[in-house]
Order: structure tokens, then C-alpha cells, then sequence
């Protein structure tokens, strides 16, 4: 299963899933509703699992996971980590920065060098985007978009659904399970702050409107894309406190100032101003409404710290749920049968059954 | 899992057509009245049990286990249900299902465990139990008791309590429920 050592020159490049769908997880839009809703289902399992005792399954003994992050991020990569370690999958981590990669060489011979000694999945966060996706044109291995630049980060968008999922089910006092995702109908969702560089809101936006989710972008001018056309919103607004009182769900994105996003304000003080939820704006949210935040929260510029702490703040949930999520992801990745085995009939005879 | 769903499920999909009823309700529900009897028995009582049933076949015969259990004795019994879907050793060979829920209704070191299935045939599945049952704890003992003990085992494993043994031909099909047992085949759609 493991890739050939050397891939040979191809003038055309294999299109990303060759072997059948579901291979790898690049975008919520290879997932659609009906596969989003499977991963949320898995991902019950796997909360009960992080419950126990000993909060280990044997599922994937005997895979290997690389994480190959190119952008330094500590707690992501600790959260698919432990996931694959809690299914007892072998995890190599890769440190881009005290690798090979210093030395010059290409992210191809890198991930085809690393892909040569045996690895069933690729985690990949790489500031480029679509690099997870050129990633999976040259290996076999499954393929994990763990944030690529402006693009996708397509777990985050999976866990923030889980985390309403849960707090919605407790609501209703049931369990976790019996809240299906239609649930989602008509939830209205803000997703407020730095849309242009945000993968997180992209990802986001895509997963929140296929379950049917009404999602509205807030931004300043200068942070929102310049068109949104194709984009699943319900709306896109540039005046937070006229937004605030509509919502179930308040979504604050990071301001990335790394990725550059103060040189498009005038000054963060004037951000936090105009789209900060400050404590002000807090008290215009309806009684029932979810502050979430994809973390690392910059406190005191999106989020003031008052709110932070609030009970209606469910970032530190969004983090626990995170490896379960992630937990279930590798699980439908690598958990089913290889392409190779397609015992079809019935055939009993020979075969392991159950009892 | 119950042995009819992982057999009627892609890729080795088929349909399942009954041939003959073996039990029928009555005697599915004396089984257990028995098996009942036994358990108390042997253990002299229900201090500590704890009855499980695996999912999915195994969980009505356990809550009707438990059920019972209570009526003769009048004490409770904990009742609790087991999804091994992630400790099976073939993982890879068929499609997982992790859809049935696990709930262990209490700390399981210490308990005697009586692990509730509707058929034992390969074995693979009660391992597969003790596997999980190990992270609940370490429990005192574990017992076994199946509805239906239709042989070709394929790991050395014993069921304590037997509703029926029943020998079968491997590529016939057994379904168990409180309704009673029907043999029959798996034919291809």
C-alpha cells in the first residue's frame, strides 16, 4: 500500500481521490450533508471512548499517521495526535522546522521520501493553499487537510458542528445521538471578524449551510472577500450590533494578524471598536445564543475577556470535542477495508465471521 | 453486532431468507427464564452482577435478562449494552459500523460481568468483548451467555449459559430475537 519510492514524471497530474470517494478529507465539500452526518454520528462513538477509563481503542493498530505541519501550531497538532494515538495508530510527527525542508528540499520529496517507508495517512497544515490537495495527487496514503492558507480547515468546520450538535441535544435533554442534523434547519450563525484570511470561516460556512444552517458574514470592508459570490450565505453585514440580536450562534474569528490582517484596519483598538464582542455586545445576544471561537482566542481584541468566561462560551468544549472529531475522521479514513480486498457475495465459507 | 446486519451488509450484501423456526417466543423467553435460574445460581445470588449485552443482538435479550433477573430476586440489576466495533480483528476485512452506542452503567473492577450475546459462532466477537471490557476496569469475572451456540468457533472460547445449541452448516444464517430463532440462508440480491 505504501507509495512507490519514485513517482514517475507524469505529464498529467492523477486527479486527487483515484481510487474511490472518501479516500481523503481536503474540503467539507467532498463531504456533503450525508457525510458530515456521518462523521458527527461516528464522532458519539468516540466521545463515549474519550469517557472511559482507559480512553484507548485498537482500532487502527498497526497504521501510521505522519503529521506534517509546515506552519508552527502547537495544540492542533497535539489534538490529531492524541486522536490517532487514542485508536492506537503509530503517529510520526514532523517538524518542518528542524527537518530536511531547512536543507531545501520540496514538499514533494519530503511527503514521497516520508510516503516510502510505509504511511497510511498524511495530517497536513501548510501555509499554502490546495498543498494537502497536490499532496494527495502524489501519495497513496489518505490525506487530511489540517489547514491550508486562506483555504479550508475542514476538522475545525466538523468539530464546531459538534459542539452545537451537543449543546443543542442537552438542551432538548436528550442524548447527543437522538439530535439529528436536521436540527441545523434555520439555525442562524454570525460568523464574524477576518473572513478574507480566514480557512476556518470557509470551511465553516460550507459545512454550517449544507446542514441547512443560515450563516451571515460579518466583516469590515477590508476583511471581507471582495465577492462572496458562490458562497452559501444567507447574508453579509458590516454592522455587528444590527446582527447580534438575530443569531443562535456567534462565531468570532481570530484576527490573523500573522497572515497580515492589521494592515488592513486602521488600528486593532478600531477593530475591537466596530466588530470586538465586547461585553456591550454580549448583553444583545438572545439569552440562548452559543459564543464559539476556533482558538487561540486574542482576548481583549475579538473577544473581551468577560465573555470569554462566560457560560455561554463553549471554546474549551470546541477543544475537547476536537479530538473525538478527529478521532472519528482517521477512523472513516483508515478503518475500512482497503481497495484491494472486495470479497463481494456471500460467500461464508472460508471467510471470518461473526458470533 | 448482530450476525444478521454485518452479513447483510455491502460488500458481502445479501438478503436474508428464512428456512425454518427453531424457537419461538416462548421458547426464547424460557431460555431465559432459565439461564436466569442458572445465573443465580451459580454465583449464589446477584451480588455484583452486572448484565451486557453486545450490540446489536445481544442488548433485548440482556435488558429481558436483567428484567427477569430482578423479578426473581427482587434486586436490582445494572444492565448495560457494548458496541466492540473498534477492537474487532477485522477491521479492514468487512466495513465497520460504529453506530451502536456503548453504555456501561458503572465501574466494572471488582463486578462479575455476564455478557449477553444472541449467537456465539466464531468467537472473534466475545474476544473482541474482553478486550473492551478490560478498559472498563478489571472485572471480578466474566461469564457468557448466548441465545444460540451454532459451533465453528474459531478462538477457544465457552459460553457459560445456552439458550439452544444448534448445529448449523457454516453458510446458513441464524436470527435471534425475543420474537423466537429462525435458521435460514443469505442469498445474493
Amino acid at each position: 500500500m505504501s507509495a512507490p519510492a519514485s513517482v514517475p514524471e507524469a505529464d498529467e497530474e492523477k486527479p486527487p481521490a483515484p481510487r474511490g470517494e472518501g479516500r481523503h478529507l481536503l474540503s467539507i465539500a467532498d463531504l456533503g450533508a450525508e457525510g458530515i452526518e456521518e462523521v458527527l454520528r461516528v464522532t458519539d462513538a468516540f466521545v463515549e471512548v474519550s469517557r472511559r477509563p482507559i480512553p484507548k481503542v485498537p482500532a487502527l493498530r498497526g497504521r501510521t499517521v505522519v503529521t506534517l505541519f509546515a506552519e508552527e501550531s502547537t495544540r492542533p497538532r497535539f489534538s490529531f495526535e492524541t486522536a490517532a494515538k487514542r485508536l492506537s495508530a503509530d503517529v510520526l510527527s514532523f517538524a518542518v522546522a528542524s527537518s530536511s525542508v531547512k536543507k531545501g528540499e520540496s514538499l514533494r520529496d519530503t511527503v514521497e521520501t516520508v510516503a516510502a517507508m510505509g504511511v497510511d495517512a498524511f495530517i497536513i497544515r501548510h501555509p499554502s493553499a490546495g498543498a494537502p490537495a497536490q499532496v494527495a495527487r502524489w501519495v497513496e496514503a489518505s490525506v487530511i487537510n489540517a489547514g491550508d492558507g486562506w483555504h479550508e480547515h475542514p476538522t475545525q468546520a466538523l468539530l464546531d458542528c459538534y459542539t452545537i450538535r451537543q449543546v443543542l441535544a442537552e438542551r432538548a435533554g436528550v442524548a447527543v445521538g437522538e439530535v439529528g442534523v436536521q436540527a441545523f434547519a434555520g439555525l442562524r450563525v454570525a460568523i464574524v471578524g477576518d473572513v478574507t484570511h480566514s480557512r476556518v470561516a470557509r470551511s465553516g460556512v460550507l459545512a454550517l449551510a449544507a446542514l441547512g444552517a443560515e450563516v451571515t458574514l460579518v466583516a469590515p470592508g477590508s476583511l471581507m472577500p471582495p465577492s462572496v459570490e458562490g458562497w452559501p450565505v444567507a447574508g453579509v453585514s458590516h454592522d455587528l450590533d444590527a446582527v447580534l440580536p438575530d443569531v443562535d450562534v456567534c462565531y468570532l474569528l481570530r484576527l490573523q494578524t500573522e497572515r497580515g490582517a492589521g494592515s488592513f484596519l486602521p488600528s486593532v483598538r478600531e477593530y475591537t471598536a466596530g466588530y470586538g464582542l465586547t461585553a456591550r455586545r454580549a448583553a444583545l445576544l438572545p439569552e440562548s445564543a452559543l459564543v464559539m471561537h476556533p482558538g487561540p482566542m486574542n482576548r481583549g481584541v475579538e473577544i473581551a475577556d468577560e465573555v470569554a468566561d462566560l457560560p455561554r462560551s463553549v471554546v474549551l468544549r470546541q477543544v475537547a470535542n476536537g479530538v473525538a472529531v478527529r478521532m472519528a475522521v482517521l477512523f472513516l479514513l483508515l478503518g475500512q477495508p482497503t481497495g484491494g480486498d472486495s470479497g463481494g457475495g456471500v460467500d461464508q465459507s472460508n471467510g471470518p465471521a461473526d458470533g | 453486532m448482530a450476525e444478521r446486519e454485518r452479513r447483510l451488509t455491502p460488500p458481502r450484501g445479501g438478503v436474508f431468507v428464512p428456512r425454518v423456526q427453531v424457537l419461538a417466543a416462548e421458547d426464547v423467553q424460557r431460555a431465559i427464564t432459565r439461564i436466569a435460574h442458572e445465573i443465580v445460581e451459580r454465583n449464589r445470588g446477584l451480588e455484583d452482577v452486572v448484565v451486557i449485552g453486545l450490540q446489536t443482538g445481544g442488548v433485548p435479550l440482556a435488558f429481558r435478562l436483567a428484567q427477569v433477573l430482578e423479578e426473581m430476586e427482587a434486586t436490582a440489576v445494572p444492565v448495560g449494552m457494548l458496541d466492540v466495533a473498534f477492537y474487532r480483528d477485522d477491521i479492514g476485512i468487512r466495513p465497520v459500523l460504529a453506530e451502536a452506542i456503548t453504555a456501561i452503567p458503572c465501574d466494572l473492577a471488582g463486578q462479575l460481568v455476564v455478557l449477553v450475546d444472541d449467537v456465539l459462532f466464531t468467537g472473534r466477537t466475545v474476544r473482541a468483548a474482553l478486550n473492551a471490557l478490560a478498559d472498563y476496569g478489571r472485572a471480578r469475572a466474566v461469564q457468557l451467555a448466548v441465545m444460540v451456540d451454532r459451533g465453528h468457533r474459531e478462538l477457544p472460547v465457552r459460553p457459560d449459559y445456552v439458550g439452544k445449541n444448534m448445529p448449523t452448516r457454516l453458510d446458513e444464517q441464524v436470527d435471534v430475537s425475543l420474537d423466537g430463532v429462525v435458521l435460514g440462508d443469505v442469498v445474493p440480491r
